[in-house]
């Protein structure tokens, strides 16, 4: 994915960078990372809210990269998304009716037919069906998102874009929203590609686990695998850097911490995108970007460093 | 153990904001203490009274009544002139926000702002305000401090400019320093890098902190004594480990359960808390908590009344002060 760069001076920025992924039927595959990685920016591309400069993204084993707005419609359907500020993505002057069932009435539903899924659908998310006709605004935030979902459920989708869902809730609502999710999952059968950057949320939601940096993926796998025995130095530095509820552990832990900043995707280091952080860079780190390989013989995980392995 | 003087000391604080919709206090009847070279942590979501605490501290709530007592090392500042709250504002106790961006002046270098910072309230000559400066950005691990001071907010990375904040916020040598969520905007790689630097210069100079914070986590690292506030008022008040492990309140209780951890393989639902966070616009009379209490709800109608028409006060029979009709103390299931 590259964003053209404004006027003639400066160059694009290639946002997201040969990301390769796969999400099977009724699967949670979490992308991770940091603000700046790509993430939300990839998961717009998969929904085609964004439309990728090269590369195919491939439904049910069609390219759905190229069609146009007419060819798209009927694929919109099965892809929906969910997005982080539920207040802010819901249409304020509209009630709460008309922001779920709008979807439907794009889709060539009657107007009573989709009043009465609009219904059906607050019943699933755990809502009151009688509040349907009040505004965004008379919800609280974890409300709010259950209306979000309710929506992007209109369709029956097959995968859900959820990015960053839980992020902006209070804590002691972001577990109700958590487990709404994971309900849903097992009801509908339905798949997500889960964005977050909270590694302990993701790792609670997902099958499988994607971490991003500066607009690649560094490591993917099986999610028990990535937690238990990170092979990516990013991933060890990012897991370490979670703080922990229990100040026993803290205290006995052994924290990694790296130096700087993330890099700026206008302006990508050579080589391996996280050398100049890392303490286990090399020479050949400098010049040449590794490339996302098997780790272990058996296993379904890559990870894409030149020295991989225990720290 | 004898207990020198703490340095805050905060005492009944109640702020009430005058609103076209009636008054709304959103902080009631708070007290707790801050030592020298400790951290209180102050953990509470989104209308728990948090932020306003701190604002009180500073004096910055104009147009609200404040009532109570806060003394810095026993000079009260409930009611100080403003000429007088100008010299320990920025002086004695700095503040740190979460969004630096925003706190940060966007035509003014970073060094030109530190070191104003430090000509108000020193009374220094331009150089030598300009010196401090850069020693202050050296000291908070920023690279090239002579060229970044000449640089503007926006050049600045995330990370680089809540470094530069705190720089501006200990150029004046500070007794105390409140730290409003300063990381909840940064990333996780370099929250950590920040969490480490306020340890640091913590420690170099025994400085009181208080972090307030929605996480758990950050808590359990950085703070001594924590105080988790709901609704605006105090819910429990304890030492980081008496807390973490034996949460008296069952909103505290409520918040472990619910959390996903990563030391945690336990893949069961989350024990999530029902409901959402109150309106301080129409509070109930008992227990800000008690509409989403578990242990009130499975409770006998005697004590379910109570619970929704008293209100608890801070204190109990053992263990550490909590303010429920229905704690739990280690070795008592609830």
């Amino acid at each position: 994915m590259h964003f053209p760069g404004r006027g003639n001076r400066s160059a694009p920025v290639r946002a997201v960078d040969g990301v390769s992924f796969d999400v099977a039927a009724g699967e949670t595959l979490g992308l991770v990372g940091e603000s700046g990685c790509g993430k939300s920016t990839t998961g717009r591309m998969i929904v085609r809210l964004l439309e990728p400069t090269s590369g195919t993204i491939a439904y049910e084993g069609r390219d759905i990269s190229r069609l146009n707005r007419r060819e798209l419609r009927p694929v919109r359907k099965d892809l929906q998304m969910v997005f982080q500020d539920p207040h802010s993505s819901l249409n304020p002057r509209q009630t709460v009716a008309r922001v779920i069932a709008d979807p439907l009435l794009a889709h060539g539903s009657s107007e009573s037919a989709a009043r009465a899924r609009a219904v059906e659908l607050m019943d699933l998310v755990g809502l009151i069906p009688e509040h349907i006709d009040r505004y965004p605004h008379e919800f609280s935030g974890g409300q709010a998102q259950r209306i979000g979902i309710a929506r992007a459920l209109a369709l029956d989708p097959k995968l859900v874009v959820a990015d960053e869902p839980v992020s902006a809730l209070d804590v002691s609502v972001q577990a109700q929203i958590v487990n709404l999710m994971e309900r849903l999952q097992k009801e509908l059968g339905l798949a997500y590609l889960f964005i977050a950057h909270d590694l302990s949320v993701v790792k609670r939601v997902c099958d499988r686990v994607a971490v991003m940096y500066l607009g690649r993926v560094v490591e993917i796998g099986a999610k028990e695998r990535v937690y238990a025995a990170p092979a990516h130095p990013y991933t060890q530095a990012l897991l370490s850097a979670v703080p922990l509820p229990d100040p026993a552990a803290e205290r006995a832990r052994e924290r990694i911490t790296l130096l700087g900043d993330p890099p700026s995707p206008a302006s990508p280091p050579p080589g391996c995108a996280f050398h100049p952080r890392c303490a286990r860079a090399a020479a050949i780190c400098r010049v040449e970007a590794p490339i996302l390989r098997g780790v272990a013989r058996g296993e379904e995980r890559e990870v894409a460093c030149h020295f991989p392995g225990a720290g | 153990m004898a207990t020198p003087e703490p340095l805050l000391s905060v005492r009944e604080l109640s702020v009430t904001f005058p609103t076209p919709r009636g008054p709304v206090r959103a902080v009631d009847s708070l007290s707790f203490d801050v030592h020298r070279g400790r951290t209180l942590g102050i953990v509470g979501e989104s209308g728990s009274g948090k932020s306003v605490t701190s604002m009180a501290v500073l004096g910055l709530h104009t147009g609200a009544e404040v009532t109570g007592s806060i003394t810095l090392d026993g000079q009260e500042l409930v009611g100080l002139p403003e000429r007088a709250l100008n010299r320990v504002r920025g002086r004695r106790i700095a503040m740190i926000f979460q969004d630096p961006l925003s706190s940060l002046h966007p035509y003014y270098t970073v060094g030109e702002q530190i070191a104003e910072h430090h000509r108000v309230h020193f009374d220094s000559r331009r150089a030598q305000a300009h010196r401090r400066a850069v020693e202050m950005l050296a000291e908070v691990g920023i690279p090239e401090p002579a060229r970044r001071a000449g640089e503007y907010p926006h050049q600045f990375s995330g990370g680089m400019r809540q470094r530069a904040m705190i720089a501006m916020a200990l150029a004046c040598e500070p007794e105390l320093l409140i730290a409003d969520e300063p990381t909840t905007a940064l990333d996780v790689t370099v929250q950590a890098q920040i969490l480490e630097l306020l340890a640091r210069l913590q420690q170099e100079r025994g400085l009181a902190v208080v972090m307030i914070t929605h996480d758990l986590g950050v808590v359990a690292r950085v703070a001594h004594e924590v105080l988790v506030m709901y609704g605006g008022r105090a819910a429990e008040q304890a030492p980081v480990d008496d807390l973490f492990a034996t949460p008296a309140h069952p909103y505290t209780r409520g918040l472990l359960d619910s959390l996903p951890r990563l030391d945690d393989d336990d893949d069961a639902p989350l024990r999530a808390i029902p409901g959402s966070p109150p309106s301080l616009l129409d509070p109930t009379p008992g227990c800000a908590f008690a509409p989403r209490c578990p242990r009130a709800a499975s409770a006998s109608a005697e004590v379910r009344l109570r619970c929704s028409n008293e209100r608890p006060l801070l204190g109990g029979p053992s263990g550490h002060p909590v303010a429920c009709h229905l704690p739990a103390y280690e070795g008592v299931t609830s």
